[in-house]
């Protein structure tokens, strides 16, 4: 007990600096994830469950766009999603830059592929949407632009994350691209104020009422949370999988059960 | 170190995005083609509402309609299948040049749609209040 | 229930959406569990076999 401290973190707050590394250690990481997988899992089953009924069946068909709008149920929570896991990622990364600690950079890793899976359903069922209401599959709009761009960062991301070898090297770049990246958002969200735009205006997060018929938020909402669920999912199964990968030689790797 | 990376980036990029801020719009006003903002003889977008009554079919799938943005008035002249939204009082995005007459002559018409979503019944019911309050 | 695989005539379009959604984050959780369940399994294996 008296060796003495040998975490970079000296410099700061050392009671801090050590709660932090407690909670960010790999092995209670790797308790807690296994812990709330199937919770995380069983709520997106069951939001997507009553979310798609509430799309698909309750929803009324809309004045203008009839059934066609029914792509907003899906389109629009993974626009939300590809915003919000941005801001995970790029937290994370920061934490792993600040403090050191390596789960910081598994879990920029595993939300950066999210991320992309997200910005990619975004654009592409926006695609799908726009070609039968504008007349169009894409534009260089603002908005669609600005998304793309996002894309674009969670794949820089990615293939600067495997072009490196040395894994604190990388998650160090990563992070630093991260946060630089994190300037897109406002763009992103505000592009169909600043600019004339195709893509309409922001319907539920805008100030005042939501313009949307209650029937219709609902089901958004509860598709809105279902992805959350995903996402969470697919996150601590990733968290797992990123900390066996990087403590392969660690005792405790070694007294887990290999069924599951 | 990396602080400042960080920092200068954001600046820069910042910086970067502001110059593009006057070109980034998609679409001209009628008012900016009047007043001569927008270009001529070279291909611009165009953007505006459809003004009621002024669709006019002629054959072979070619239209002309009028566009206006409240304060000025564009006509424009089209041949080819328009999107589903189009229709009167619709938001529209047209591509295309103008001619020496003023007239718009699109390549491509786009519909703008807004971000209020609700059932066909209740746009009715709205429409009705209204009229009774006028 | 023709009519509601019709959506109004936009049925091409809003199936095709919800598709490619269920496809995506239906094949990001297999992915998922899949890569779990293989780390797992090579480290239980590299414990048993010679050490390395």
């Amino acid at each position: 007990m008296s060796l003495p401290r040998s975490d970079q973190s000296g410099h700061s707050d050392i009671s801090l600096g050590t709660a932090f590394h407690r909670l960010g250690s790999p092995p209670s990481v790797y308790r807690l994830a296994t812990q709330l997988t199937p919770w995380f899992a069983w709520a997106a089953v069951a939001c997507f469950g009553i979310g798609l009924y509430g799309a698909l069946v309750v929803a009324p068909p809309d004045y203008q766009q009839g059934h066609a709008y029914r792509i907003i149920f899906v389109h629009v929570p993974a626009a939300w999603l590809s915003m919000a896991v941005y801001v995970v990622f790029a937290i994370a990364g920061a934490v792993g830059l600040i403090w050191h600690i390596k789960v910081g950079f598994i879990v920029a890793r595993t939300s950066a592929l999210i991320g992309a899976t997200y910005t990619f359903l975004a654009l592409a069922t926006g695609s799908i949407w726009g070609k039968p209401m504008w007349g169009a599959w894409w534009v260089w709009d603002a908005r669609l632009t600005s998304e793309l761009v996002l894309l674009l960062l969670y794949l820089g991301y990615l293939a600067l994350d495997s072009a490196i070898d040395d894994r604190r090297t990388a998650g160090r770049a990563g992070a630093v691209l991260a946060l630089v990246g994190l300037v897109n958002l406002p763009i992103i969200h505000y592009s169909v104020e600043w600019w004339n735009t195709l893509h309409q205006g922001a319907t539920v997060t805008k100030l005042g009422a939501p313009s949307i018929h209650i029937d219709m938020l609902v089901p958004l909402l509860i598709m809105g949370i279902a992805f959350k669920m995903h996402y969470l999912t697919v996150l601590m199964l990733g968290v797992r999988a990123g900390l066996l990968k990087q403590e392969k030689r660690a005792s405790w790797v070694k007294t887990l059960s290999p069924a599951r | 170190m990396v602080g400042l990376i960080v920092v200068g980036c954001t600046i820069a990029t910042g910086l970067a995005l502001l110059a593009l801020r006057e070109n980034i719009n998609l679409f001209f006003s009628p008012s900016q083609i009047v007043d001569g903002t927008a270009p001529s003889n070279t291909t611009i977008r165009l953007g505006g509402m459809v003004v009621s009554g002024s669709i006019q079919r002629g054959e072979n799938l070619g239209v002309t309609f009028v566009l206006t943005d409240l304060a000025e008035q564009v006509t424009v002249a089209y041949e080819g299948i328009l999107p589903d939204l189009f229709r009167e009082g619709q938001g529209i995005v047209t591509q295309g040049k103008l001619d020496s007459s003023g007239r718009f002559l699109a390549q491509q018409v786009l519909a703008k749609h807004d971000e209020t979503y609700m059932p066909p019944e209740v746009n009715d019911a709205l429409r009705k209040v209204m009229a009774v309050d006028q | 229930m023709r009519e509601f695989f019709a959506m109004g005539g936009y049925g091409a379009y809003v199936w095709s959406a919800y598709f490619l959604c269920v496809v995506v984050l239906g094949g990001t959780v297999a992915f998922s569990i899949t890569n779990l369940r293989t780390l797992l399994r090579t480290l239980s294996n590299s414990q048993q076999g010679p050490s390395d």
